[in-house]
C-alpha cells in the first residue's frame, strides 16, 4: 500500500478533476438549445458516467473480488430497469 | 488482507469461507447501499414521471443564479468525496490525526451544502413552492428532502467515526465502510443535479 501510496493519490485526484469537468459539460450543457430528448439522452449519460467513476474508484469497486461486484451490480441495473417499466405511461397522460 | 488469508484456515462449516472477500461490515453497508439506490430511483422516477405527464405547467424556478448555487452544491459534495477517500487511504495508514483532518474536511463540505440547500428551500418558500402547493413542490421537496436527510445522518455519521477513531474506537475498516455511504450521497446528487435542476429550462 505505502509503495503505490502515491499513484494512487494522482489517480483519485484525476478522477476527481475529470468528475468536475464532466459537471461543468453538464451546466454549459444546459444552455444550449437541444431538443429535450437528446438533452436528457446527454446528461444521463453523463450522469452515469459519473456514477460509473465514483463507484470504481471512489467506492473502490473496481478492486473488489469480482463475486461481490457481480452480486450488487446486475441485481441493482436489473431493479431499476424494472422500475421503468410504466414510465411510458406518462407520455399517455400528456398526450391525452 | 492477512485476516481473510488466516481465515482460510477454518472449515467452511464453521463460516471459514469468504466468498466476497470482504469483511461483513462492508457487505452489509453495500448491501444497505443496494436498497437505498432503488428507495432513490424510485423518487427520481417518480418526480419525472410527473414532470413529463404534466410538463405544459410544470413550474420552473430554477433561474440562473438557482443554478450556479446547484453547481456549487455538486463541487462541495465532490470535493468531500476527494477527502473522504483521503480519509480512508489515511486510516488505512493508521494516521490518527490526518484521518480525522481529512474527515472533518468531508464534515465541513457537508455542512456546507445542507446550508446552501437549506438557504434555496427557504427561497423556494417565500415564493410560495411548499411540499403541499403542487405536484412540483411535493416531488421535488420529497426527492431533495430525502437526499438532505442523507446528507445530515452522513455528517452525524462521520462525526461519530471521527471521534471513534480518534479514540481507538473505530478501527480504519468503520472508516472505510462511512466512506461507502458517504460516496453514495454524492452520488446520488450527481443524479438529481443533472434530472432536477439542469432540465428545468427544458421542455
Amino acid at each position: 500500500m505505502s509503495s503505490d501510496h502515491g499513484n494512487y493519490n494522482r489517480l483519485v485526484l484525476l478522477v476527481w478533476f475529470s468528475l468536475l469537468i464532466l459537471t461543468i459539460v453538464e451546466v454549459v450543457l444546459a444552455y444550449q438549445t437541444l431538443s429535450t430528448a437528446m438533452m436528457l439522452a446527454i446528461l444521463l449519460i453523463l450522469s452515469f458516467g459519473k456514477a460509473g467513476l465514483i463507484i470504481a474508484y471512489f467506492m473502490h469497486l473496481r478492486y473488489e473480488r469480482s463475486s461481490l461486484v457481480l452480486t450488487i451490480v446486475p441485481v441493482v441495473a436489473f431493479c431499476i430497469a424494472m422500475m421503468f417499466i410504466m414510465f411510458p405511461d406518462s407520455l399517455r397522460i400528456l398526450n391525452q | 488482507m492477512t485476516e481473510i488469508a488466516s481465515e482460510h484456515r477454518v472449515s467452511a462449516w464453521d463460516g471459514g469461507e469468504s466468498p466476497y472477500a470482504a469483511s461483513s461490515k462492508k457487505l452489509g453497508m453495500w448491501l444497505f447501499l443496494m436498497s437505498d439506490t432503488l428507495t432513490f430511483t424510485a423518487f427520481l422516477i417518480a418526480y419525472s414521471y410527473l414532470r413529463v405527464a404534466n410538463s405544459v405547467d410544470w413550474p420552473r424556478p430554477f433561474g440562473e443564479f438557482s443554478i450556479v448555487m446547484a453547481s456549487v452544491m455538486t463541487f462541495c459534495l465532490l470535493s468531500s468525496s476527494l477527502t473522504m477517500v483521503m480519509a480512508v487511504a489515511a486510516a488505512k495508514r493508521q494516521q490518527i490525526k490526518k484521518t480525522v483532518i481529512w474527515l472533518l474536511g468531508t464534515i465541513a463540505g457537508g455542512v456546507v451544502f445542507m446550508i446552501l440547500h437549506a438557504n434555496e428551500w427557504i427561497e423556494l418558500i417565500h415564493e410560495g413552492i411548499t411540499p403541499a402547493s403542487s405536484l412540483f413542490g411535493a416531488s421535488f421537496f420529497t426527492l431533495t428532502g430525502l437526499h438532505m436527510t442523507h446528507v445530515t445522518g452522513g455528517v452525524i455519521y462521520l462525526a461519530i467515526v471521527a471521534y471513534g477513531f480518534a479514540k481507538g474506537k473505530f478501527e480504519a475498516e468503520d472508516v472505510e465502510v462511512s466512506g461507502l455511504y458517504w460516496h453514495f450521497v454524492d452520488l446520488v446528487w450527481m443524479f438529481i443535479f443533472p434530472m432536477v435542476y439542469l432540465l428545468s429550462n427544458q421542455l
